[in-house]
């Protein structure tokens, strides 16, 4: 019995870890570029779920909507202001990465500077009764966890395989020379991409703070390092993958922890990303490419 | 104008002097007290801070490869000359320098049982690798009796004394040199142009012949060794290793000098690993806004200058006299060939 | 191409102006209150302060930060000491050794202080104090709980009870007040205050026969302790210790709620202020739950009292164990000062190892490791409230 909860429990965390994939997984897919600062996304959306809902006291529905929304925003904002120039002009994509970095950093000062380095405590957002199912006891949070995460992931993989926008992103994924000249405007798709990608971080911060009641600034760091992990086992710019990487990372986690020692669960977790990637270098469901010569 | 190999001869003889005279003039000012051990332990992390940048850029820059697990071999270095200096029972003096070679040697085997299996890859999937193996030399680290577990490893012995204050400037400083040198020479060798070929295009390069295994391992375990050695240098000069600040961060931090400073350009490297060390330092004064100004400047860097301060090119006295020279018969002045001057 | 130059030489310019200026005023962030206008005369003590004010530990270092200024605050209204006032100098560290020995030295060097007040977390505090020790310099740390940080000199002192003390002690308390049989430890593997009291936890509960069913860790960071709990849980010990900081500590008791563990939570005085980090619609996790502390903040003490007041005034949030140890180190130096009758580094420290200081942590003497020696308190937590159970001695 012990073991299924154990199971369970991994499961609670690797949906969130799915999610926070979900963002880093897209935007490399579209522009190759690990987006460090997605992590730090996730602060952002929980500072803002903490704003509306315990500072300005409105209620549930709108911290949450007005979190996503403004992530969103963000993502879009964040892209224009910092990535933009760097992209259009096929700037090498370490400097990418290193801007990544530094708007990382940035956002994690900011808002320490804004609220302070201490944490903050969250209320309980969605509470029902724990499900039970024989001598198994799963906790709500786990339960919706799961739920979101395997809805929002669904609906990604439509929105990305039958809409125009999400065939747009496939495109311009594929080639962006050719997508532009088919007539796609590849820098609003970008833009769009990394607004989808910080909408579904903020989902992710609001499932992180309805688990965990406790934000802080610096809270995206270790988060984004596990979530980006979980997105190249399952192979990056996949969605499946994400998931799949995500629910695997958090169950190894768990099982770790319960069966081989607490001490070492960091190290076995990369000792697991290190052997797929030899195994299988792009993931366990990531396209191969070869290079042409 | 003058022949290649004198040029080049000049150009040596040049950069000797001046390398002397500098560690003459410091060595003076810090034993006469003008520059106290505020200002000489920062110029030793300086020179820590520079071995590590010029060591990564050789993978980093001259072999083109993303490296995100930089810390962990200085890490293991750092442990390895600490360990020896507490338990070989040698006197400082003579425990040191073996310590450094061994922290160096240390790291140097970690570069060949990391770099083995992880050189496969390459690009993204090559940093994340090793920040892999860079997370778990850490969490292993953080796990162990040796190495005294999360409390860190301590009581590991400066060699500076009242009486001697440069003893460790001295250290530092010619390894930061034989780094420099040593990346410079192994950048214009045959060696590192097979090694530049690669980053070039390494199918291209194995179909010339090279064996790119070899020289993707060869630039990996020459920089994974002056990690080590950096790493030694630090866990004396601070006196503590905490394993929780070799993490991922610094192995950022670390690339972050070497590509702002310009990828593949060593001088690049030396500047902006200077810069990085002395900028936290003189921004004390506004404490909480300190973080946020270093990272609005390191966004800045990168979006108007993309490939570094210095691109790919050295920064060159001799170059630079030609220039000014070339300037002033032109009455015309190049600002970018001044800023150093 | 001649523009690209332009721009990188105007940046690298930028750059280096900017470490030139602040080269210029990096004098630190001076906070005297009532010196600022004798610091001008010169008339002054000067006293060196290291804190992380910013970075991943900066919640301890600003709240310790704080009770220090407090402290010099209250002196230098009364008249300061040796009839000057007090110059408080003190820098950030972020929480690193490197950054810590650096602002070290330029509080020696550049600023001539004449004791130090610091460092808050233990691995900076070690290494200033391996520097300090070179330099014959009275330091205090207020909060360095690491047990050889004054192992490393004469001269180095604590306002705080190290790790195995709180380690044993709340053992002791376990098997002789709590009667339990068996203990289980959550620790955080990645930081030497939790390792070192668990550690010590772990070894005196088995000397007094108690059964330790399972000791876990977690790394730095995590938010996910279920696995953990579950596993502690399947043990059915009696209590589990859980060495931590508040906000971790907020987030194991209710995740120990939600896996169903009925043990009796146990802790040690990085408790203090985890009742700001639990909602209320949480606060059931942490009832009856005992921890020791340096301070009880229920005690009628009037200075206790005063101070918190005013803390909640001057920073609007409200004053922790790491403010009050603040307070007290500063405290404690000062009166040292007083003591010697001069600045004299030698005299200082002749002066601390034989103070009697009444501050708000309770009477304080030092013992031969300059360890203060006073009476801990076990604090349980009820209605939301924390409340003081008793006075403990081991």
């Amino acid at each position: 019995m012990d073991f299924f909860s154990q199971i369970i429990n991994g499961l609670g965390i690797g949906s969130i870890y799915a999610l926070v994939a979900l963002g880093y997984s897209m935007v490399y897919g579209i522009v190759q570029l690990i987006n460090f600062a997605h992590g730090d996304i996730i602060m952002v959306g929980a500072y803002v779920v903490f704003v509306i809902l315990v500072m300005m006291n409105l209620p549930l529905w709108l911290a949450v909507l007005g979190s996503i929304i403004f992530c969103g925003l963000a993502g879009v904002v964040i892209e224009r202001v910092a990535y933009h120039r760097l992209l259009v002009r096929d700037a090498p994509r370490i400097s990418l990465l290193i801007t990544a970095i530094g708007v990382s950093i940035f956002l994690q000062n900011l808002f320490q500077l804004l609220f302070g380095s201490d944490a903050k405590s969250m209320p309980k957002m969605f509470s029902f009764s724990p499900l039970q199912i024989g001598e198994l006891q799963i906790t709500s949070s786990t339960v919706l966890n799961i739920l979101v995460s395997v809805v929002m992931m669904a609906g990604l993989q439509l929105m990305v395989s039958k809409m125009k926008i999400g065939k747009a992103m496939r495109a311009t994924s594929e080639d962006a020379g050719a997508a532009k000249l088919m007539g796609i405007n590849t820098n609003t798709t970008i833009a769009f991409t990394f607004g989808i990608g910080s909408a579904l971080a903020s989902a992710g911060a609001v499932l992180y703070c309805n688990t965990y009641p406790q934000i802080k600034p610096i809270m995206g760091g270790l988060l984004g390092l596990k979530a980006f992990v979980a997105a190249v086992l399952g192979g990056i710019g996949s969605i499946p993958g994400a998931m799949l990487g995500g629910y695997l990372l958090g169950v190894a986690e768990s099982l770790t922890n319960a069966y081989i020692s607490s001490n070492l669960t960091d190290a076995v977790v990369f000792g697991i990303l290190i052997i797929v990637l030899l195994v299988k270098p792009a993931g366990l469901l990531g396209k191969n490419t070869r290079e042409k010569v | 104008m003058l022949g290649i190999s004198r040029r080049k001869k000049i150009s040596y003889v040049v950069n000797l002097v001046i390398v002397i005279l500098l560690y003459v003039v410091f060595t003076m000012l810090i034993r006469q007290g003008v520059v106290n051990s505020y200002y000489s332990d920062i110029i030793n992390m300086m020179c820590i801070n520079i071995i590590m940048a010029v060591s990564l850029n050789l993978v980093t820059g001259l072999l083109g490869q993303l490296v995100l697990g930089h810390a962990g071999f200085m890490l293991v270095g750092a442990y390895a000359a600490g360990l020896f200096t507490l338990h070989s029972g040698l006197p400082l003096p003579v425990a040191f320098p073996i310590a450094l070679v061994l922290g160096g040697l240390v790291a140097a085997l970690f570069g060949v049982i990391i770099g083995v299996p992880a050189l496969r890859l390459k690009g993204d999937y090559l940093a994340i690798i090793t920040l892999g193996f860079g997370e778990i030399i850490r969490v292993i680290a953080n796990n162990l009796t040796i190495t005294n577990g999360a409390k860190g490893l301590y009581g590991i012995d400066s060699l500076n004394s009242r009486h001697n204050l440069t003893a460790m400037f001295t250290y530092m400083f010619f390894i930061a040199v034989l780094a420099i040198f040593i990346s410079f020479t192994f950048g214009t060798s045959r060696h590192g142009r097979a090694v530049i070929s690669i980053r070039e295009d390494e199918i291209a390069a194995e179909a010339s012949g090279i064996n790119t295994t070899y020289y993707k391992l060869l630039a990996f375990i020459l920089a994974a060794f002056f990690a080590g050695v950096a790493g030694g240098l630090y866990a004396h000069q601070i006196g503590l290793i905490d394993p929780s600040k070799f993490d991922f961060n610094r192995s950022v931090e670390i690339l972050v000098m070497v590509v702002l400073g310009g990828m593949g350009s060593i001088t690049g490297s030396i500047i902006s690993a200077g810069v990085l060390t002395v900028l936290p330092e003189a921004l004390r004064g506004f404490s909480s806004y300190r973080m946020l100004l270093y990272s609005i400047v390191l966004i800045c860097v990168m979006l108007f200058r993309p490939t570094g301060l210095l691109g790919r090119s050295e920064f060159s006295l001799m170059k630079t006299v030609d220039k000014i020279k070339g300037a002033v018969k032109g009455k015309k002045q190049d600002p970018a060939s001044n800023k150093e001057g | 191409m001649m523009k690209k130059r332009l721009l990188a030489a105007v940046l690298a310019a930028v750059m280096l102006s900017a470490s030139a200026t602040g080269c210029a005023q990096g004098g630190g962030n001076t906070d005297s209150g009532a010196a600022g206008s004798a610091a001008a005369a010169g008339e002054t003590i000067k006293i060196g302060g290291l804190a992380p004010l910013t970075g991943n530990v900066s919640v301890y270092g600003i709240a310790t930060n704080n009770g220090v200024k407090l402290a010099v605050d209250k002196i230098n209204k009364a008249g300061g000491v040796l009839g000057k006032q007090i110059e408080y100098i003190a820098y950030d560290e972020k929480g690193d050794a490197i950054e810590a020995v650096n602002a070290y030295n330029k509080l020696v060097q550049d600023d001539k202080v004449v004791a130090l007040v610091g460092d808050v977390t233990s691995k900076p505090t070690i290494a200033v104090a391996q520097k300090a020790v070179k330099d014959g310099l009275p330091m205090i740390t207020a909060t360095g709980t690491a047990a050889d940080i004054t192992k490393a000199g004469d001269n180095i002192f604590r306002a705080c009870f190290i790790d195995p003390f709180q380690g044993e002690l709340m053992a002791a308390y376990a098997a002789q007040k709590l009667g339990a049989k068996t203990a289980a430890i959550i620790y955080d593997n990645g930081d030497d205050y939790s390792t070192g009291v668990a550690d010590a936890f772990e070894a005196a509960a088995k000397e007094a026969g108690m059964t330790i069913t399972n000791k876990e860790a977690y790394q730095s960071g995590s938010v996910d302790f279920k696995s953990q709990l579950t596993k502690i849980k399947a043990g059915n010990p009696d209590v589990v210790m859980v060495p931590v900081y508040y906000s971790d500590v907020a987030l194991i008791a209710v995740q120990a709620k939600d896996v169903g563990l009925s043990a009796k939570l146990l802790g040690a005085d990085g408790w203090d202020g985890v009742l700001e980090k639990i909602d209320k619609s949480n606060l059931d996790a942490v009832k009856d739950c005992y921890f020791c502390s340096q301070y009880s903040a229920e005690s009628s003490d009037p200075d206790l009292q005063a101070f918190l007041k005013t803390y909640k005034e001057t920073y609007n949030t409200d004053a922790n164990m790491f403010a009050v140890l603040g307070y007290d180190a500063m405290g404690m130096m000062v009166s040292a000062i007083e003591k010697a009758g001069s600045t004299d580094s030698d005299k200082i420290v002749e002066a601390l190892k034989g103070i009697e200081y009444k501050g708000l942590t309770g009477n304080t003497t030092f013992d031969e490791n300059r360890n203060p020696v006073r009476e801990a308190v076990i604090t349980t937590i009820a209605d939301g409230k924390y409340k003081f159970v008793e006075n403990f001695k081991k």
